[in-house]
């Protein structure tokens, strides 16, 4: 299978100086810290992990918001980081991503209009004349009204804001979407309907999706496979079904235990393994399996030896030397 | 917007009122008075004569109805020291020479400032943000009467290149615009930074560069409406005060503007050119602080004003 985003060993490590200038301190925080993953056309890819993980850094380092420290972003079978600026201009609107927080991440000083219309305009895509039908149509796509495209983006709704952003990423006609926690900053009644609208539009255009997010739950439903990601890197990566019903990683189990059962009558029949603590820093990673000093099944290896992603069953990379025998 | 504009304009008429009444009794406070024997050794009958000509010798407060029924009328009385002209003709013979000032150093503290402020705040912590922002700062602190005869000593003494003073060639109003700019200039270029800075650390800027517009896009796009607003904030007391003429470049340069009438008005105690300068700078600042809000809205959608 070709793939449309191939990212191989991709690190992403952020240098922080602290203290004065004499008895300076210099640490390494190691967002990401070797990823391999790849998306083929117009399939779903979810991402979970819990907080400071390095989700975001992932989507951010695809999409050139952020340098990668080593590794190759491949898309189209071109490496983002040897290609020229011009080049990379053409493959920009390819990529697009949804934001997080729908609060923030539209400018205030611009309408509906503008937002859509200027990545557009500025990769010269359409003309002027023609932007108002193409946003129109966009906005229709999105369950918009065509009327509000003057309006400003306070003037909408948590969930009419994040179909903006939507319909701002779809303007150029992008081959892959990247959703970083797309619903988490709305209430939950509209959580499904954006997802859903995401979901959609994604199977009618034929999109490629990467869903980001730390609920289990929300990506299930959409994504064909499932990366787990702990401490800047992959932990496990297999097909949604397989992931939610059969996890193999102590940390993914962990995770799917994490997921509320809505309804209060049913038995928790499932085994409460809840974590302690708190994820290590990234700045000082433990020796050994990253996950070791939370696992409930760690052994004395683990603190030695980092697991490689290995192949277990059809489809799916474990990387825990107990997968076998915690099956 | 336009109810607004004409609820603030007539919000103005109170505030000005008070600002006259406030003004008029201040002035009268302070001791001596126009017609003081002095060192001009005029007979006393004489100075009598004319204090009672206008009406100095009338109860305090028949002196201020009288005065606020001539203003309330437009007519802001003689000069008392200066009498060959009214109030009125002197400040339209002085004020265009301020406004003319004022203009040309609004015009270098905004060039300089905005493109020092912006300039630094693409690079926060880094040289090009360091230098400009020293030497921003060194110019808020170092006073109009210390930067003019600097000025002057390295340009028109040492390289003679530009006149000492005057104001009427335009080589001669290049000096006074950069001595009275840079003050501006520097608050400006600080304002600027800030606001820059703030504005580039949000969300919607990353939405911006996310869409892959170039940068220079997203900063002259997307950052630059909302970074201004702290300086557009500041432009409008800033206006009035360069506009109005700072009476100490006046006095450096010998420009024949309003603020050294101003401060003449104000040595020889008289009262109704004070009165006169004084309100006339009123006016302007409540002028432009409602063209400050009126342009904040048009920058920010989320200010309404009903």
């Amino acid at each position: 299978m070709s793939a449309l985003l191939d990212v191989q060993s991709l690190r992403v490590h952020f240098p922080i100086v602290e203290g004065p200038v004499f008895n300076r301190r210099k640490s390494i925080v190691r967002a990401v810290d070797g990823v391999d993953l790849y998306i083929a056309p117009g399939e779903t890819l979810g991402l979970v992990g819990e907080s400071g993980c390095g989700k975001s850094t992932v989507a951010r380092s695809i999409v050139q918001l952020v340098k990668p420290t080593s590794g190759a972003i491949r898309f189209n079978g071109q490496d983002l980081a040897s290609i020229s600026r011009t080049q990379l201009r053409t493959l920009r609107p390819s990529i697009q991503m949804v934001f997080q927080d729908p609060y923030a991440s539209l400018n205030p000083r611009m309408t509906v209009f503008d937002a859509i219309a200027e990545p557009m305009i500025a990769h010269g895509l359409i003309k002027l004349s023609e932007a108002s039908e193409r946003v129109a149509s966009l906005m229709a796509r999105v369950g918009l009204a065509a009327r509000w495209m003057r309006k400003y983006p306070h003037e909408f709704s948590g969930g009419q804001r994040q179909r903006i952003a939507i319909a701002r990423a779809l303007a150029l006609r992008p081959k892959l979407i990247i959703a970083d926690e797309p619903v988490s900053a709305l209430d939950v009644s509209v959580q499904a309907q954006i997802l859903n609208l995401i979901a959609e539009l994604c199977r009618e255009e034929k999109l490629a999706l990467l869903l980001i997010s730390h609920d289990l739950s929300v990506v299930k439903h959409l994504s064909d496979r499932i990366a787990v990601m702990y401490l800047g890197k992959i932990v496990e990566l297999g097909r949604a079904e397989d992931i939610y019903h059969r996890p193999q990683h102590p940390y993914t189990r962990a995770l799917i235990n994490a997921v509320p059962i809505p309804d209060p009558t049913r038995k928790r029949d499932r085994a409460a393994v809840l974590l302690q603590g708190d994820p290590p820093s990234p700045i000082d990673p433990p020796q050994g399996c990253p996950f070791h000093p939370r696992c409930p099944h760690m052994q004395e290896r683990c603190k030695q030896v980092v697991p490689p992603l290995e192949p277990h069953g059809e489809n799916r990379v474990v990387a825990c030397i107990r997968a076998e025998e915690l099956q | 917007m336009i109810r607004f504009i004409l609820r603030r304009v007539l919000g103005f008429i109170p505030v000005f009122l008070i600002i006259a009444t406030l003004v008029f009794f201040l002035i009268r406070l302070a001791p001596g008075g126009p017609f003081m024997e002095g060192e001009r050794h005029v007979p006393p009958e004489v100075l009598e004569q004319i204090r009672e000509s206008y009406n100095l010798n009338a109860p305090l407060p028949q002196q201020y109805a009288m005065y606020m029924w001539d203003l309330v009328r437009g007519d802001l009385g003689p000069s008392m020291q200066q009498p060959s002209r009214t109030v009125s003709q002197w400040i339209v013979l002085r004020a265009p020479v301020s406004v003319e000032l004022g203009f040309y150093s609004l015009i270098v503290a905004l060039i300089i400032g905005l493109s020092a402020g912006i300039i630094a705040s693409l690079r926060p912590n880094t040289l090009t943000d360091y230098i400009p922002m020293s030497i921003a700062m060194a110019g808020i602190c170092m006073p109009t009467f210390v930067m003019g005869p600097l000025l002057v000593l390295i340009f028109a003494l040492k390289f003679q290149w530009l006149p000492v003073s005057g104001w009427d060639a335009p080589a001669e109003k290049i000096l006074p615009s950069i001595t009275l700019g840079t003050v501006y200039a520097a608050y400006i270029a600080r304002l600027a930074r800030g606001g820059m800075f703030e504005v580039l650390a949000q969300d919607f800027i990353r939405t911006a560069r996310a869409k892959g517009l170039s940068e220079t896009r997203v900063v002259l796009r997307h950052a630059l409406r909302g970074g201004l607003q702290p300086v557009i904030s500041f432009l409008g007391p800033a206006a009035a005060g360069l506009l109005t003429g700072s009476f100490v470049v006046e006095k450096i340069f010998i420009i024949p503007g309003l603020g050294k009438q101003f401060v003449d008005a104000a040595f020889n105690r008289d009262y109704t050119m004070l009165m006169g300068a004084v309100l006339f700078y009123a006016v302007l600042i409540l002028i432009f602080n409602l063209i400050v809000d009126v342009a904040q809205a048009w920058l920010d959608p989320r200010v309404r004003y009903d």
